[in-house]
C-alpha cells in the first residue's frame, strides 16, 4: 500500500468514513470554501484619509518611514529626496510595471527587470496595503518580480492611497475580484526584515531589507 | 531527530545545575510574555478570536481526510506535486529523490521543525547534498556541530551573545564581534552567498490553505521568501494537520499566530506560495513539491487527544510555563518543548520512551489560558498520565504506593486510624512550630519550601466533636 492510501486510510477509519457521509461532508466542504466566513475583526476607519493615517501610524511602528506625494508624476523626485538625505545610492532596480516614470529627471538610474545581489536599492509598487498592521501585499508576476523587494538593503514602495484596505479579508477579496486565482507569490511586507534570535534583541536587516520607505501616492 | 526524552529528569537536573544556562534562561525570561501581553490588546476581541481559531482548526480536523484531498486536488491543479511521507525516513527518502531528479548539491533551509523530527540534514548529506541553515538561530545551532534547538521559535534561546560571538569567531575565522548587529550581518553576509547558489529551496509550511492549494509561511528574517523565490526547486514538508480551509481563516489566525509567537501585530513577511512559476516570470520556482507528513499525526485524528493537533506552533505554552523557564527545551529530550511537547513527544514518539514529560507539569493552566487555539493542556497531561497508569508504565514503587493506599482509602477505620496517627507524627515532628523544615519520609519535598504543620487533630475528630455538641 502507498503512503497516502495508508495515512488517508487511517484517518478515514478513525473518523468512520464511509459512502453516505463522503457525499454529505464534501458538499460541506464546497459550502464552507463558497461561504468565506470572516471571524471577528479590529474595528477600523471607514473613511479613507483615517485609513491611511491608520496605515501611516502602523507603518512607522513596523519601522517603515513614509512620504506622502500628491501625484504619481511627483514620486520620483521623493524617492530621489529621500535617497540623498540618507547618502544612498540613486541607482535602483526597478518593477517593470513603473519603469515609465520620469526617473532620470529625478537624477535616478533604474533599470526595469529582476534584482540581483548587487542591487542597493528596490523600487516596487504594491497590490494594495492592509491599514491593520501598516502591511504591504505584493503579487509576483512578469512586470512585479518577487526579488526586487528582497534582495536590496533599501526597499522603496510607492503606494496609491485608493488601494489602502482595512484588512487581510479585504486584500483578498480584491484579489479575487481583479486577478481571479492567486498569483504564485502573495508577499505581505510589514517593515524592514528583522530578526530577534540573539538574546530575543531586535536587529533590522537579517537577510531582507534593512530599510522600507513608503510613498503614498495621494492622487492615485 | 532520536528522542532523549526517556532521560528526562538526568537531563532537567543537568541543566538546572549548568549556571550557563541558568542565566541564559533568565535572560530570555518574561520577554514574549510581556510583548504578547501588549498585543493582544490590539483585538477587539481576543477571547472571540479564539474561540474562532479553534473552531476553524476543529472544522478541518473532524474531516481532515477530505480536507486533505481538497488540498492536493486544488494544489495539483496549480502544478505543484504531492507527496505522502508515513514517518521522517520517507521524508528524508523523498527529499533525496527530489533532489536527485533535478541535479541538486545544495539545499537552503528555511526553518522546518518536521525536518528536525525527521532528521533530515544528514540524511541530505549522507545523499550528497549540503543543506544549510538560514535562520538565523536555526545557522548557529547547525554551524556549532547541529545542536538541537531548545525553542520552537527561538532556537537559541539557551544561548548568551558571549557564546554566538565565539563561535562565529571560530567558524567563520574573522575577528570577534560583540555586537548583535555586527554578528547578524556577518551571518548576512555568509548566508547571502548560499541563497543565491542553492538549487533547491525546503520549508515547512505554517499553514495549507484547502481553497487556493497554497502553503501559507511566516517568517521576520525574509529566509522564508529567499528559500522560495531563489532555487528552482521548492520542497515544502508539513504535517497533515496543518490544512486550514479559507484565504478568510488564514486571516484570522495570521492575528493570532504572531500576537502569540513574539508579541508582533504581524511577522514581517507573510508569504502565501501557490503553484509554480508561469514561463514569463522572472522569478520563483520551476518546481514545487508538498511532502504532507504523518509522523505520527494519523493516530491522533479521532482519538481523545485530537485537541492537540489543532497547535499552530506559536510557542505560548513554553513562554508561559514555569518548568520550561527554569529548565530550558534540551531537557525535554525531543524536538518540541514545554507543555505543548510533553503531550505530542509522548503521542508521536510512543508514552513508554517519554515517561516523566507528562508528569513535567504543575498543571497550572498558564499555557491553557494562553493558547491561541484553546487546547486543554493540562486537561491533555492528565489523560495521558491516565494512560501511563493503565498501561502499568510507571515504575514499580509508585504503582505499589497508590494501590496502597486505595486500599487504605477503600477501608474506613484503616484510613481513621492512619490519618489519626499521621497529624499526631507530624505535629510531634513539628515540636510547637506551625512548619515542618525538613520531612524525614520525603525529604525532596521540603528542599525548596516548609511542610505546614497540622493543628493536631483530624478532620474527622473535629466533625464528630462538632456533631456531637
Amino acid at each position: 500500500m502507498n503512503s497516502r492510501e495508508d495515512i488517508l486510510g487511517r484517518v478515514r477509519a478513525a473518523l468512520g468514513r464511509d459512502a453516505v457521509n463522503t457525499v454529505a461532508v464534501r458538499q460541506d466542504i464546497d459550502a464552507v470554501l463558497a461561504a468565506r466566513v470572516q471571524g471577528p475583526r479590529p474595528a477600523m476607519p471607514t473613511d479613507l484619509a483615517a485609513l491611511t493615517a491608520r496605515f501611516a501610524e502602523k507603518s512607522a511602528v513596523q519601522s517603515s518611514t513614509i512620504d506622502r506625494v500628491a501625484n504619481l508624476a511627483d514620486a520620483p523626485a521623493a524617492v530621489a529626496r529621500y535617497l540623498k538625505g540618507l547618502d544612498l545610492s540613486l541607482a535602483a532596480v526597478i518593477w517593470p510595471s513603473l519603469a515609465a516614470l520620469d526617473w532620470r529627471a529625478a537624477g535616478l538610474a533604474v533599470e526595469a527587470r529582476g534584482a540581483v545581489d548587487s542591487d542597493m536599492v528596490g523600487i516596487t509598487g504594491c497590490f494594495c496595503a492592509i491599514a491593520e498592521t501598516g502591511t504591504l501585499m505584493a503579487c509576483s508576476a512578469p512586470d512585479h518580480p518577487a526579488t526586487v523587494s528582497l534582495l536590496p538593503e533599501t526597499h522603496i514602495a510607492l503606494v496609491p492611497m485608493s488601494r489602502i484596505v482595512p484588512g487581510m479579508e479585504d486584500a483578498w477579496a480584491l484579489a479575487r475580484a481583479e486577478l481571479g486565482s492567486l498569483p504564485r507569490a502573495v508577499n505581505f511586507i510589514s517593515g524592514p526584515s528583522r530578526t530577534g534570535d540573539i538574546e530575543q534583541t531586535i536587529v533590522l536587516g537579517a537577510h531582507g531589507p534593512y530599510r522600507v520607505h513608503l510613498v503614498i501616492i495621494e492622487g492615485e | 531527530m532520536e528522542s532523549r526524552s526517556r532521560h528526562f529528569k538526568a537531563n532537567a537536573a543537568a541543566s538546572l545545575a549548568n549556571p550557563v544556562l541558568q542565566a541564559n534562561l533568565k535572560t530570555a525570561k518574561g520577554k514574549f510574555v510581556d510583548k504578547r501581553a501588549i498585543s493582544i490588546k490590539e483585538i477587539d476581541d481576543f477571547e472571540g478570536s479564539r474561540e474562532a481559531a479553534k473552531n476553524i482548526r476543529n472544522r478541518v480536523l473532524e474531516n481532515l481526510d477530505l480536507w486533505l484531498e481538497k488540498f492536493e486536488e486544488n494544489a495539483t491543479a496549480r502544478g505543484a506535486t504531492v507527496l505522502w511521507a508515513k514517518d521522517g525516513e520517507e521524508i528524508c527518502r523523498h527529499v533525496a529523490e527530489i533532489g536527485l531528479r533535478h541535479g541538486v548539491k545544495k539545499a537552503a533551509k528555511s526553518k522546518s521543525m518536521l525536518s528536525e523530527e525527521a532528521g533530515l540534514n544528514l540524511a541530505l548529506t549522507a545523499a550528497g547534498i549540503r543543506p544549510i541553515e538560514t535562520d538565523l538561530g536555526e545557522y548557529i545551532l547547525q554551524i556549532n556541530d547541529n545542536e538541537p534547538p531548545s525553542h520552537i521559535i527561538a532556537p537559541v534561546v539557551h544561548k548568551s551573545l558571549d557564546e554566538i560571538a565565539d563561535l562565529f569567531h571560530q567558524v567563520h575565522k574573522t575577528p570577534r564581534k560583540t555586537e548583535i548587529p555586527a554578528l547578524t550581518r556577518e551571518a548576512r553576509e555568509v548566508l547571502r552567498e548560499h541563497f543565491l547558489t542553492a538549487d533547491m529551496g525546503i520549508s515547512g509550511g505554517n499553514f495549507l490553505v484547502a481553497e487556493t492549494g497554497s502553503v501559507a509561511l511566516v517568517t521576520n528574517e525574509g529566509n522564508g521568501r529567499m528559500v522560495t523565490t531563489l532555487p528552482h526547486v521548492h520542497v515544502v514538508i508539513t504535517g497533515i494537520e496543518k490544512v486550514v480551509p479559507t484565504l478568510e481563516d488564514l486571516s484570522l489566525l495570521m492575528r493570532l499566530l504572531p500576537r502569540s509567537a513574539t508579541g508582533q501585530s504581524i511577522s514581517n513577511y507573510v508569504s502565501v506560495l501557490t503553484g509554480v512559476k508561469t514561463p514569463a516570470e522572472l522569478d520563483g520556482p520551476e518546481h514545487l513539491y508538498f511532502i504532507l507528513v504523518d509522523n505520527g499525526r494519523a493516530d491522533v485524528v479521532g482519538s481523545e487527544f485530537q485537541d492537540m493537533l489543532r497547535c499552530i506552533r506559536c510557542g505560548a505554552c513554553m513562554n508561559h510555563c514555569p518548568v520550561y523557564q527554569t529548565i530550558g527545551g534540551h531537557a525535554y529530550g525531543w524536538v518540541y518543548p514545554g507543555p505543548m511537547g510533553s503531550v505530542l513527544t509522548p503521542l508521536y514518539t510512543g508514552l513508554e520512551n517519554a515517561i516523566d514529560l507528562p508528569q513535567a507539569a504543575t498543571l497550572c493552566n498558564q499555557c491553557g489560558v494562553v493558547c491561541p487555539v484553546m487546547i486543554p493542556l493540562p486537561e491533555l497531561l492528565r489523560k495521558l498520565r491516565e494512560k501511563q497508569v493503565e498501561k502499568h508504565l510507571r515504575p514499580w514503587f509508585e504503582r505499589i504506593a497508590l494501590k496502597t493506599w486505595a486500599w487504605v482509602a477503600g477501608n474506613p477505620p484503616l484510613y481513621a486510624l492512619g490519618s489519626w496517627l499521621g497529624v499526631r507524627y507530624l505535629k510531634w515532628l513539628a515540636g510547637g512550630r506551625d512548619r515542618i523544615p525538613v520531612l524525614g519520609v520525603a525529604p525532596g519535598w521540603t528542599l525548596g519550601r516548609d511542610f505546614p504543620a497540622p493543628e493536631g487533630k483530624t478532620f474527622r475528630e473535629l466533625y464528630a466533636k462538632k456533631k456531637g455538641r
